[in-house]
């Protein structure tokens, strides 16, 4: 196929692949690269179904195009679990019941992620506000918000 | 349709300026992509201009600050002499969408995307910004309130790229404040906003002022008769009826499912009591 070939690393690993110019990153990691934990859901960064994290920074995947990963380094909710093994923010949303549908929850796995590696001890205000550019339509936002802090406590070790 | 990443501004200007067809400048996409998703705008060729070093930066030096066309929002928050010298300013650029949004939107691209209603620019005008412009022509520095002329229209020329915004070097006794009214208090566009930019002199009195609205006509207004108001006060409780009448007598806003003409014109004034009593504060603390 006539396309621009890019190389990039995700989750630590090398990976390339051909793209169309107007292809999102979205559509790349999910439909040539089979990582359907990035989901789709407005395409127009509102919702943050989306989320992956692009050299350290949260982005709406569906608003970064395919040819922009030249070079950078991706994390999606497919690196989070190491083996068998749950990221504390996985197995703290699976105790709290924090997801319905599930839609929405790689990308508020991958928010909760950035919000906690930036700020590892986050308050109630700063967990909604980091997590506003998430929308979940079934259950709410308290058991995620409780979800996420919990996770911070087990990471800090407290 | 293309996709080019030059490295050099040079590179970037002929690229736009020789451009076939339709051609489209990315930074942060997160206009330009919404807008290609929906069917709005078909590029020819997208030039993406993160790849130009100097675009990415930040640069504090003896004239003020120089904030390079592709960085980020969020970058504006996280640099500290940037946010204490114009917090106004970083606190516009930071409300603009999630935290999603902020690792890529951009001040420069909020600007050419020329909503009436885009978060940075009230609060850019308030403080005087200016815009280095970059064309075939060569190079000229613009205020930035001549930028947009309407919805979605700017007063750029074809093949012109606005390269960086630049903020003088901050005098002593200086603030600046914005703030926006929305329904929803994170991820929303304002229904009005509202920045004012103060100096005083020694003795706590108003010596300059620059007073802007949001979402209050089609463009950003800057409100003259509103900051002379300020100039000789000591933002007290008189000064801030009279700026409130002035800000309110200046809209010329929309009716829509938002906010009516009469509640954008009454908040309004609102706003601009109160960054102005921000301001105010701001600068008697330096």
């Amino acid at each position: 196929m006539a396309g621009i070939a890019v190389s990039t690393t995700i989750n630590g690993d090398q990976a390339e692949f051909l793209c169309h110019p107007d292809e999102t990153l979205l559509e790349v990691l999910r439909e040539r690269l089979g990582l359907m934990g990035v989901k789709e859901g407005c395409g127009t960064g509102d919702c943050g179904a989306c989320s992956i994290i692009l050299d350290d920074r949260l982005v709406c995947s569906c608003l970064v195009l395919g040819a922009e990963a030249e070079g950078r380094r991706i994390a999606t909710v497919e690196g989070m679990a190491q083996g068998d093994k749950l990221h504390p923010l996985q197995q703290k949303f699976l105790e709290h019941a924090a997801l319905q549908c599930g839609i929405c929850t790689p990308g508020f796995l991958i928010a909760a992620k950035d919000l906690l590696a930036k700020n590892p001890d986050p308050t109630e205000e700063e967990i909604r506000f980091g997590l506003a550019g998430n929308l979940c339509r079934c259950t709410g936002y308290d058991k995620i918000v409780r979800a996420v802090q919990d996770a911070a406590s087990v990471m800090r070790g407290a | 349709m293309r996709y080019i990443r030059p490295s050099s501004l040079e590179d970037a200007v002929g690229l736009l300026a020789n451009a076939s067809g339709k051609a489209a400048i990315l930074a942060g996409g997160s206009d330009l992509l919404v807008r290609m998703k929906g069917g709005f705008i078909e590029p020819d060729v997208i030039i993406d201009i993160k790849a130009i070093d100097a675009l990415g930066r930040i640069i504090e030096n003896d004239d003020g600050f120089v904030i390079g066309a592709a960085v980020p929002c969020a970058v504006l928050g996280e640099n500290t002499a940037l946010r204490n010298a114009w917090p106004g300013v970083v606190e516009g650029a930071r409300l603009i969408g999630s935290k999603q949004v902020q690792g890529r939107c951009t001040i420069v691209g909020n600007l050419c995307n020329a909503s009436p209603a885009a978060d940075s620019v009230p609060a850019l005008v308030a403080a005087g910004a200016r815009a280095l412009v970059r064309g075939p022509a060569g190079s000229r520095t613009i205020a930035v309130e001549t930028i947009p002329v309407g919805p979605g229209k700017t007063s750029l020329a074809p093949g012109e790229i606005i390269e960086a915004i630049l903020l003088d070097k901050r005098q002593r006794h200086s603030g600046d404040a914005y703030q926006r009214f929305t329904p929803r208090t994170e991820m929303d566009i304002a229904v009005v906003s509202a920045a004012v930019n103060l100096t005083l002199n020694d003795q706590g009195v108003v010596e300059k002022a620059r007073v802007a609205l949001g979402a209050a006509a089609p463009t950003v207004l800057l409100v003259e008769e509103a900051a002379d108001i300020l100039v000789g006060s000591r933002v007290d409780d008189g000064a801030l009826e009279r700026l409130a009448e002035a800000c309110s007598a200046a809209c010329r806003p929309i009716d829509d499912k938002r906010g009516t003409v009469e509640f954008r014109k009454k908040v309004a004034g609102v706003l601009a009591k109160r960054v102005a009593l921000t301001a105010y504060q701001r600068a008697g603390q330096k």
